[in-house]
């Protein structure tokens, strides 16, 4: 293969200000940058995926406990934070329709709206996990070696908050420490050392695929942030609004991430909203 | 060095020289391609070699013939490889229904073998030529793998649960056994070997230094841990009669504390015993409550192999009395000094 | 000494590219260290990978030396069990994430790529700066791990030995291995953009040189597993740090999964480690044989095909580990599928240098020794996807043997094949062909002598990762250590003649082989920073030696 007489000038044409060195048009930029996006939301796909086998695999292996696991978490919480990730993944397709139509003002508010809803989504989030923690649930220095009684612990918290509910009292305390059995307690008979492991590997799955996607909400606030910046100095235009539209397709891939991991995690088993 | 080298492993499984047919086949193949090519670089090297720099050769783009030829032939040979290697795999991990069973646990950085009349060995095993031998493997910490070339057989041996591998030995020797997937510091040392007699010195191997049973000192276990306690097999047992139940269908009513469809039956295998006295609650005995404690932590896998020995040999009306203590051992004969007991 | 002159002809039916101002390339356009440091020049990062990688390259190297030494004796007497342990390791983890798979996309893809296709640089150059220093860093924090103590868990840390047992660096390297993980990521997605978006006025996907085709299916392979491997190591570390038992049977893990998780991704590894020099072979012979690739669109097929089939064959490692044995029968059926292609690629070189007019410079020396090597290296795989003689030769030194004769005979003969081949365009210079030409032979030599005993030695039955070993075993093992210190001396070499070339060397014109390809055609040697003077109209298909007149010029 080789060149004919034919070459094409091209230090002579006029740049658009948006157009980078190393591409011909902006509509080859802007290609090039929609399928960079999508390839590296590909590349993420695999990553969770990887995860999501693990768990696909134990969930089978240990359905029983996994359901039974899948009760302690809030679904009323879990379906909260559902809600709010769509309305901020809404949001953010406003803002990719404004920096289309050159709306720069709009551009920038509707993203600082996103990451409003994404901060809520967090602060969900955080309520769970501290919940989490105090009945001993959340994988930690003293989940380690063979001292595992956090699940009798999180099962006799549960139960208090079930009979307090029943009382129709909110508040309820948590158990003792010491009115606990020990997971090997030979006195156990029917939920051994087996259904703790079982119910430990949930929750240990639970928190790295929803840490996982925390962490990808947390960089996604800091790209939306600076982004929203460029759109109020106008740097986005009908021209001109790739990264906006990519950093549109990121929170939309992380939305839909959610939208996995909230049936998988949370609708378990039979007992819905017990 | 040079004394104890050699090229070819020796053959001493029956599988061994279906294994190195196999391998010869392949070599063959691997020899004539690679002379081709080897062969077509150079001549093609020296007849086309630049003679003038302004010649131009003429161009080739494909031809079909040639291309469907270098690709269905290896396809054809491809396929020839992967059934007869199917074949010959399923000789190897297929063991006679008939095979005398043997128990190997691996631990860093040893090899603990159990033979059913009482035999323990470390780092040796001795078998009798001409009879199938199934060695049950499981680890206690990591993945180790049982290796023996001179019976091209091999097992990767896994903690939490037991694989198996099979072979018949042919030829009276001593042989290497290694561990064959790296565990750790003294991965090259957890090596063994393996000895195989004539029937009769077998028998004699057997009857020197055989200590009490695999089966009774299950039977010891099965009463110091008070298994006797609730499986009594009588009318007052609070658990099931485990007289006989070695490789029946039982038929159990709950699985992981879920009730399952009535008449749902398992195998009673070695796996499943083991099972049920890790984790009662995997499957339990249709009409009988889930009280049995869990023995995790209470016992070795040795001891597991023992009791699990102890109850495949038990049969109708052999349960042991609750109220009997650890029984005196049968008659032990002479008991070999210095043997290493663990 | 007498040195010998060297005469650097043109191939006059494609005439010497000219600088429009005159000395100005990319390597003397701008002397700063900030300007390399902070580069966007994908030329320029092609250098800067070139360094790093080949001291990593050293460091794996004398890694291999310590285990060769230690191995002349059946007794531990060199080094210590651990030591040895965690040099064996090292060597894996360096030669494979730090060197192999970095080596032909990261130093020759990124230096050819935009040239080979008429473009100015990569769809995104600030990523390609990134994906550079996450390599560097991700080799900062490997060193890290291997000079607090290092990790002796293999480079395949199975389970539970790395997730509960080993006393070693486990999560440092894991974290090292996860860095340079997201650079091959970035490196392989910004090359399929590039390919998809920044193609020259009429170059279509099949007027593409056939090396294009081969970092094409490499780069898909570093986009779709790398990440599974990641997120196996980060299981791995939180296993290691909160111990809840996602492997450790003792807590309801399974062991097994984490082989499954990490073959996943390791084997199609592989395929990134061959690829590209299996690309690099195609144009070599091409141009020294100086006619067109024979079945150009079946072996650009072929490279799709290797990257495809190359997902679903991992648990050919796995045949031993209690896999169901229907499972152990598909999976090995899946693997003979990866051998056609290769095997085609093999044949249709053949077929080129069929009526062609060869040269026998270096770069052409190194794809002969690729050719023989390869072949050798590939059939050996059908021993490993019969199951029948998988089962006896699995954790052997028999696939120690098969893999470096992929790996070092294939590949690394690959990545030498493509520097002799691209030094001129890459620096300007030519090197030496007789201390090239020596070096390639010595390589060879030692190659065959290290490795081919240790197919016997396999078959034998002595194990892997052994440092100890039954002195039945000795003799091959001499033979070995002996052919590598050969094979050392023949890797060295380059380091010194090429090294002398940069500084000293002639000055190369535009295209001293008669390569084809833009990158040849197109610029001169060096390129200059922007590549191209004009961007370039491709009308033809690649390799169209054919159908001009030629005459031939010297300098």
């Amino acid at each position: 293969m080789s060149a004919t007489n034919e070459t094409v000038q091209d230090h002579g044409q006029h740049h658009h200000k948006d157009l980078a060195h190393h591409f011909d048009t902006l509509e080859q930029q802007h290609d090039a940058n929609t399928l960079g996006m999508w390839a590296f939301l590909l590349t993420e796909v695999l990553f969770f995926g990887g995860l999501f086998a693990a768990y696909t695999i134990y969930r089978y292996k240990y359905s029983a406990m996994f359901e039974e696991a899948s009760n302690h978490l809030d679904i009323t919480l879990g379906a909260t934070n559902t809600v709010i990730l769509i309305l901020s993944s809404l949001t953010m397709a406003l803002a990719v329709r404004c920096s289309q139509t050159g709306n720069s003002l709009w551009t920038g508010r509707w993203l600082l709206i996103t990451i409003a809803f994404g901060l809520m989504f967090l602060g969900v989030k955080y309520v769970e996990w501290k919940h989490d923690y105090h009945i001993h649930l959340m994988p930690g220095k003293d989940w380690s070696g063979k001292d595992y009684w956090h699940w009798q612990y999180a099962k006799k918290a549960k139960d208090m908050e079930t009979e307090a509910h029943k009382k129709g009292s909110a508040e309820h305390s948590l158990p003792n420490r010491n009115d606990v059995l020990a997971d090997n307690d030979p006195s156990l008979g029917v939920r051994g050392i087996q259904e703790s492991q079982q119910a430990r590997l949930f929750f240990l799955l639970y928190f790295c695929m929803t840490s996982l996607h925390a962490l990808h909400m947390l960089v996604g606030f800091v790209l939306i942030g600076i982004i929203a910046y460029f759109a109020y100095q106008g740097a986005y235009s009908p021209e001109y609004y790739s990264p906006v539209e990519n950093i549109g397709l990121y929170w939309h891939f992380v939305d839909i991430v959610w939208i996995f991991l909230f049936p998988l995690l949370y609708l378990l088993g039979a007992h819905m909203g017990h | 060095m040079f004394e104890e080298f050699k090229w070819l492993p020796d053959q001493a499984s029956t599988v061994a020289p279906e294994v190195d047919m196999l391998m010869l086949f392949i070599v063959v193949v691997t020899v004539v391609i690679t002379a081709l090519v080897g062969a077509l670089t150079l001549g093609f090297a020296i007849a086309f070699r630049r003679k003038s720099e302004s010649y131009i050769p003429a161009p080739w783009f494909g031809c079909i013939p040639l291309e469907i030829g270098w690709t269905l032939i290896p396809v054809g040979i491809c396929l020839v490889m992967f059934s007869w290697g199917v074949k010959v795999y399923s000789n190897i991990v297929i063991p006679p229904a008939d095979a005398m069973e043997l128990y190997a646990v691996g631990r860093q950085w040893m090899w603990k073998i159990q033979h059913p009349e009482g035999q323990r060995e470390i780092n040796a095993l001795h078998v009798p030529i001409g009879r199938p031998v199934k060695v049950t493997l499981t680890s206690e910490d990591v993945i180790h793998c049982f290796s023996i070339p001179a019976f091209r057989v091999k097992q990767d041996v896994v903690p939490g649960r037991y694989s198996s591998l099979w072979f018949q030995a042919t030829k009276a020797g001593t042989y290497q056994l290694f561990c064959s997937e790296y565990c750790g510091t003294e991965h090259s040392r957890m090596i063994g070997k393996v000895i195989v007699m004539e029937e009769a010195d077998y028998q004699k191997w057997l009857s020197e230094g055989a200590e009490s049973g695999q089966a009774l000192q299950g039977r010891k276990l099965y009463t110091k841990l008070q298994c006797v306690t609730c499986h009594t097999g009588n009318a007052e047992a609070k658990a099931p009669n485990l007289e006989g139940i070695y490789r029946k269908h039982i038929p159990i009513s709950h699985i992981d504390g879920v009730k399952i469809k009535e008449g749902t039956k398992v195998f009673a295998d070695d796996s499943y015993i083991r099972e049920s006295i890790l984790y009662p609650n995997a499957k339990v005995a249709a009409g009988w409550e889930s009280i049995m404690p869990t023995y995790q932590g209470l016992v070795t896998e040795e001891e597991l192999l023992q009791v699990i020995a102890y109850i495949k040999s038990l049969n109708q009306g052999q349960t042991p009395p609750r109220t009997e203590e650890t029984p005196t051992p049968a008659t032990i004969q002479n008991k070999v000094p210095n043997k290493e007991v663990n | 000494m007498a040195t010998v002159s060297l005469e650097s002809k043109t191939f006059e039916k494609f005439p010497d590219v000219v600088g429009r101002h005159d000395d100005a390339n990319y390597l003397n356009h701008d002397h700063s260290i900030t300007s390399w440091l902070f580069t966007l020049d994908h030329k320029r990062i092609g250098l800067l990978y070139l360094v790093t990688i080949t001291l990593m390259f050293l460091l794996g190297g004398a890694l291999a030396g310590a285990i060769r030494l230690e191995l002349l004796t059946p007794k531990g007497d060199f080094l210590t069990a651990d030591t040895y342990n965690k040099a064996f390791t090292a060597h894996g983890i360096i030669m494979l994430f730090f060197f192999l798979i970095p080596s032909i996309p990261a130093v020759l893809g990124n230096f050819l790529v935009p040239l080979m296709i008429g473009a100015k640089d990569v769809a995104f150059p600030r990523l390609n700066l990134l994906s550079y220093y996450l390599y560097f860093a991700g080799s900062v924090i490997a060193l890290t791990a291997l000079l607090l103590g290092g990790v002796d868990t293999g480079w395949t840390f199975y389970t539970p030995f790395s997730s509960t047992y080993s006393n070693s660096y486990v999560i440092v390297m894991a974290v090292g291995l996860f860095v340079v993980g997201f650079s091959s990521i970035l490196t392989g997605l910004n090359f399929i953009i590039t390919v998809h978006r920044m193609r020259c006025p009429g170059l279509t996907w099949f007027r593409l040189p056939l090396f294009i085709w081969s970092i094409y299916a490499t780069s898909v392979v570093q986009l779709l597993g790398t990440p599974v491997i990641a997120v196996t190591l980060g299981l791995l570390g939180v296993e290691r740090t909160l111990g809840v038992g996602i492997f450790d049977p003792r807590l309801g893990g399974d062991p097994i999964l984490f082989q499954h998780l990490f073959w996943f991704y390791s084997h199609p590894a592989v395929y990134i480690m061959i690829l590209p020099s299996l690309g690099v072979t195609s144009e070599v012979i091409a141009t020294f044989s100086r006619k067109n690739v024979f079945g150009y669109h079946i072996i650009a097929f072929s490279s799709i095909a290797i990257a495809v089939f190359g997902f679903i064959v991992w648990a050919h490692h796995m045949f031993t580990t209690g896999i169901s044995p229907y499972a152990a029968m598909v999976f090995s059926l899946l693997t003979f599928s990866v051998a056609i292609p290769s095997g085609i690629k093999v044949f249709s070189w053949l077929a080129t240098m069929y009526g062609g007019s060869i040269s026998f410079d270096t770069p052409m020396i190194y794809a002969f020794g690729f050719l023989g090597l390869f072949t050798i290296g590939g059939l050996t795989g059908l021993f490993l996807s019969t199951l029948g003689t998988d089962i006896h030769l699995h954790d052997t030194y028999f696939i120690v043997a098969h893999f470096h004769y992929i790996m070092v005979g294939g590949a690394i003969m690959g990545y030498m094949a493509g520097i002799h081949y691209w030094w001129p365009k890459m620096t300007g210079k030519m090197y030496s062909e007789f201390w090239g030409k020596l070096s390639a032979g010595i390589t060879f030599i030692g190659f065959n002598f290290t490795f081919f005993p240790q197919f016997i030695l396999g078959y034998l039955g002595m194990p892997r990762r052994y440092y100890e070993y039954p002195d039945e075993f000795q003799v091959l093992n001499v033979f070995s250590t002996a052919g590598a210190s050969i094979l050392a001396i023949g890797y060295s070499m380059p380091l010194f003649y090429m090294t002398y070339s940069f500084f000293f060397g002639e000055k190369a014109s535009s295209n001293p082989y008669g390569g084809s390809t833009l990158d040849w055609t197109n610029t001169t040697s060096p390129p200059s920073p922007h590549n191209f003077e004009q961007t370039p109209v491709v009308t033809e298909e690649p390799y169209h030696y054919h159908g001009k007149e030629a005459a031939v010029v010297s300098h």
